[in-house]
Order: structure tokens, then C-alpha cells, then sequence
């Protein structure tokens, strides 16, 4: 089987030139946060790799800018919005998929339609509500607004709809709350929809810019994007700090990636077969 | 038979309902009023009527802006949902490592926008990498102006749009092949189809709900473009890569005419739900 192998070998060499055009400027990145002071990094040619690479450009970013604050802030915001995008999401999605009531068409109108509406329209509106709401330089301001989506319930609703009322009616004959249904039988069973709505939120937030740039003035409260965008404001001259400070936002989400990627692409595998 | 939940249905609905109600549809109406005001957050808002809209229409930097929106859409939206499909195609195979390819592919959509911003900014650069390569390829022979030139900044933009969204979208494409029944492959390998054919004949067509749905979903993102055009270039050279989201933001958070700003979001509003209703209309289909 010569073709065969040849076909395989074709593959990873066109796996590979995709992987470098992905990874490329990433690694540049690096290579210009590795380099020292001393070496000139707008040089012709450019070295690809640092002649004698050192952390200092790191240890400088941390020493001059608050950028442990604001991974601080970037994991509390994060870590606030995908807790509550996960709550709030299958809590409506229960009645959604179970119950019969009066205003359930209206309810599900309502939220199709908020999907459609785009953050950009909003934000104008929002960020009044929010100072109205004395939501300004807080972390309260900077989850609420991303605390659910209509896509999450969406979501959980689908997979509630997969669960056998039978389970549901036994528990009920047990005596068990709707609430207590909703924790001790029908969350243990969508866990893997309940990731994949933790990786969508969490990407979404971990990344956000817009929303923080126009609620937040103090930079006490920055997330890592509003940081590393000062930081390149404050040292446009000098790549290699802002080099240092782009990779430093870029490791925590990083080793999220890595340590859970099989969350990470299987759920947004899931997220678009459901749409 | 269940009895009626009565209340309990509402008060599983009150966070959801509470924080998309107060956040997305309040605002949205708040939005729509203020559009009709001259509404500047210094003095009293007064009721304008359809103003706003007639000077958006007479208003150059705003056509200009919608004429980069749309041109941003009609160059990103193929190559978004063209060259995935080769991607997914290339990963939708078990080889050792394929994962790992994979997981590179998606690297840059879990990258914050900004931070992808800077990093091609800085691969732009007069003597940076980029040029370093074309150069010493021959490709070019002088070092090309990617975000400085306003013949090439909308461009340069987009190749960094297209950049992020190729893993976001193979990985949906990913799940379209992985539905397709394997038997259907194996029936055409009996009657020995080639492998070429199978892609063109069986993939493809089988393809047509994931194509139709990242057509959607990418027009639907070039729509609101901000960040790279924020990082990168400012809207800037002479307003080249001035987006219709960055007008909006401008005006409202830089010239403080909110009225006007939330004038240019209903507009914006309406062809997102023009491209919306579109994605509605193929889901059903499904």
C-alpha cells in the first residue's frame, strides 16, 4: 500500500504548515518576550530566536503593572460568570422542558428573541442601567451582564428533554421537591451539557473586551485583555513588554486548554450539532 | 399524572428571566426610544423624532463604515466557510497526533481578541517577521504597509478575523462529518468510488447544514467587529478599517452622542436580524 502511505505522509506535512500558520505568531510572540534588552528586536533579518533568551521582560511587566491583580480579576470574573451561566441556565431550562404553565410561549418568544439582539446595540443602554445600579468598578458590573444567555437555556433544555420522565415521576412519588429533582436527578445527568455551557461561557468572558472597557475606569479592576491593551498603550516603544504581558495573559487559558481540551472541543462539537 | 407545578415554573425562571429581560430586552427598547432623542448624557434629552436616522443618512463616515462592514462580510464570510472545510476534512481522521493538531488549530479561538490583535500587529511591523518572509521568499520585494496603508489596513484586518475564526469553524464543520452515517462511505467503496468523488458526492452534500449554518454565524460576526479594529489601527489609516460597531462605539463613548450612536445600533440591530431570521429559517429546515 505505497499510495496509502504517501497519502498519510501528505496529510501531516499539510497538518503541519496549518499548525505553523496557527501557531506561528505565537511563537513569535515568545521569541520576542524571551529577548533581552540588549538585543535590538527590530534587526534585519529578525532572529527568529532570542540570542540569549531571559524572563526578564516578564519579571518587568510585573514589577511595573499590576498584572497579578488582574489575573486575579480575570479568574474571579470568569470563574463568577460560568458558576452563574450554569445555575441560572438549567434552573429555567427545568420548567422550560417539564412543566406546563401559563406565559411558557411568551417566555420562550422572549428569549429566542434576545438572541438576536447583539451586545454592540446594548451597549449604550446597558452601561447606564449599570451605573444606575451603581455597578461601576465592580465585579458585580462586570458578571452580571454575561450572568445568563438564552443560548445556555437553550442549551440545558435540550438536554433535559432527553431525560426519561419516568426518572422524574419516581422521585416525585418519593416525595422529592421539584428543586430537589432538579439537583439530585436531573443535573447529575447532563453533565457533559454542563461543560460544554461552562467552556462557551467561559471562553466568552475570559476573552471579553468591550463590556469591561466601557464599565471600568479603575484599573484595580481590569481583566487581563484591558490590562495587556494598557499595558501596550503605556510601553508601545517596547515590544518585548508587551510581548511578556500578551504571553503571561495567554498562559492561564492556556493551561485551562490543555488540561480540559477534550471539553473544550468535544462541547463546541456539541454546541453546534444542537445549533 | 403530574399535579400542576403552580408557581414553581415561575420561580425557576425568575434568575434567567431577571438578567436577560434586564440586560438584553429593557435595553433593547431603551435603545430604540434613545435613538429617537437627542440624547447626550450633558444636557436634558429631548424627543427628535426620525433625526437621528436622517442625519445618519447624510452622514459619510457612517456610510463609510457600513460600506467596511459589509465589505468585511463579503470577503471573510467565504473564506470562513470554505477553507474550514478543508481543515476539518484533514483533522477527521485518526492519526496519531491528530489531536494535537486539533487542539492547535483552536488555539487562536480561546485567545482573547485583543491580545490576537497585538500579536499581528506586531507580525505586521515595517520589519517584522511577515515582511521578513515575503521578502526573503520573493514574494515581495519591499516591505509591505499591512495596517498603515488604508489600500491595505481593511485587509490586513480581515486576514486576522479569518485567522481566528478557521478552528472556531472546523470544529463545527468536525461535527457535521462526524454524523454522516459511515456506511454510506463504505457502500461507495464497494462499488469503487474513489476517495475524491466520496468528498464531492456523499461529504459535500451531507455537509449542507454545517455550511449553511457557519455562512450564518460568520456574517453574523463580521457584523459586530471591534476589537481587532480597536487594537490594531484605531479605525485608522483615514478611517480604512472604520467598522460599523467602532462608529457606534466612537459616537457614544468618545463624542457622547448617544442618541445618534443608538440610531446607527438599530441599524445595525435590523440587518443582524436580517441575518438571524436567515439562520432561523435553515435551523427549522434541519
Amino acid at each position: 500500500m505505497k499510495s496509502s502511505y504517501l497519502s498519510i505522509a501528505a496529510r501531516y506535512l499539510a497538518l503541519t504548515l496549518v499548525a505553523l500558520l496557527t501557531m506561528g505568531p505565537f511563537l513569535w510572540l515568545l521569541s520576542t518576550a524571551l529577548k533581552s534588552g540588549s538585543e535590538n528586536i527590530f534587526q534585519y533579518p529578525p532572529s527568529l530566536l532570542p540570542a540569549q533568551p531571559t524572563l526578564e521582560n516578564f519579571w518587568r511587566v510585573i514589577e511595573t503593572q499590576p498584572f497579578l491583580i488582574y489575573l486575579k480579576n480575570s479568574v474571579l470574573v470568569a470563574g463568577l460568570a460560568v458558576a452563574a451561566n450554569l445555575i441560572f441556565a438549567s434552573l429555567a431550562a427545568y420548567p422550560l422542558a417539564r412543566m406546563e404553565f401559563r406565559g411558557k410561549n411568551l417566555i420562550f418568544i422572549l428569549l429566542l428573541s434576545s438572541m438576536m439582539i447583539p451586545f454592540q446595540l446594548l451597549m449604550i443602554p446597558v452601561y447606564n442601567i449599570a451605573i444606575n445600579l451603581g455597578l461601576q468598578n465592580s465585579y458585580l458590573g462586570l458578571v452580571l451582564p454575561h450572568a445568563c444567555t438564552a443560548f445556555g437555556v437553550f442549551l440545558m433544555r435540550q438536554a433535559f428533554l432527553g431525560i426519561p420522565r419516568a426518572l422524574e415521576e419516581s422521585a416525585m412519588i418519593e416525595g422529592l421537591s421539584r428543586l430537589q429533582i432538579w439537583w439530585h436527578v436531573l443535573l447529575p445527568l447532563v453533565k457533559p451539557s454542563l461543560a460544554t455551557l461552562a467552556v462557551f461561557s467561559f471562553i466568552g468572558v475570559w476573552g471579553d473586551f468591550l463590556w469591561p472597557l466601557i464599565i471600568l475606569d479603575d484599573p484595580g479592576y481590569y481583566t487581563l485583555p484591558l490590562g495587556v491593551n494598557r499595558l501596550a498603550n503605556t510601553f508601545s516603544m517596547d515590544w518585548r513588554l508587551v510581548a511578556a504581558g500578551a504571553v503571561f495573559s495567554i498562559l492561564p487559558i492556556l493551561a485551562v486548554f490543555i488540561f480540559s481540551q477534550k471539553y473544550f472541543i468535544e462541547g463546541a462539537m456539541r454546541g453546534a450539532v444542537k445549533g | 399524572m403530574q399535579k400542576s407545578p403552580g408557581l414553581v415554573p415561575y420561580l425557576f425562571l425568575i434568575p434567567a428571566c431577571a438578567i436577560i429581560g434586564g440586560f438584553v430586552l429593557y435595553p433593547m427598547l431603551h435603545a430604540i426610544a434613545a435613538s429617537l432623542t437627542d440624547y447626550n448624557m450633558i444636557t436634558e434629552s429631548r424627543f427628535v423624532g426620525a433625526d437621528n436616522y436622517r442625519k445618519l443618512m447624510q452622514d459619510p463616515f457612517f456610510w463609510n463604515s457600513l460600506g467596511n462592514t459589509l465589505l468585511y462580510l463579503l470577503v471573510v464570510v467565504p473564506f470562513l466557510v470554505i477553507a474550514p472545510i478543508f481543515l476539518a476534512l484533514l483533522v477527521n481522521k485518526s492519526l496519531a497526533g491528530i489531536k494535537v493538531f486539533r487542539a492547535i488549530f483552536y488555539l487562536p479561538v480561546i485567545t482573547s481578541l485583543v491580545v490576537t490583535g497585538l500579536i499581528w500587529k506586531w507580525v505586521y511591523e515595517e520589519q517584522g517577521i511577515l515582511n521578513y518572509f515575503l521578502i526573503s521568499t520573493g514574494i515581495t520585494d519591499n516591505p509591505v504597509a499591512f495596517l498603515t496603508d488604508p489600500a491595505n489596513a481593511l485587509f490586513s484586518v480581515m486576514a486576522v478575523t479569518i485567522w481566528t475564526g478557521l478552528g472556531y469553524y472546523m470544529v463545527i464543520y468536525l461535527a457535521g462529518l462526524q454524523s454522516i452515517p459511515k456506511h454510506l462511505y463504505e457502500a461507495a467503496e464497494v462499488e469503487g468510488i474513489s476517495k475524491w468523488q466520496q468528498t464531492i458526492h456523499i461529504t459535500i452534500p451531507l455537509l449542507k447544514p454545517s455550511i449553511a449554518i457557519v455562512a450564518v454565524m460568520s456574517s453574523i460576526a463580521a457584523m459586530k467587529v471591534f476589537e481587532e479594529v480597536y487594537v490594531m489601527t484605531q479605525g485608522g489609516p483615514l478611517d480604512a478599517t472604520k467598522t460599523l460597531v467602532y462608529f457606534i462605539y466612537q459616537s457614544a463613548f468618545e463624542e457622547f452622542e448617544m442618541g445618534y450612536a443608538s440610531a446607527a445600533g438599530v441599524v445595525l440591530f435590523l440587518l443582524t436580524l436580517g441575518l438571524s431570521l436567515i439562520n432561523l429559517f435553515v435551523l427549522r429546515r434541519r
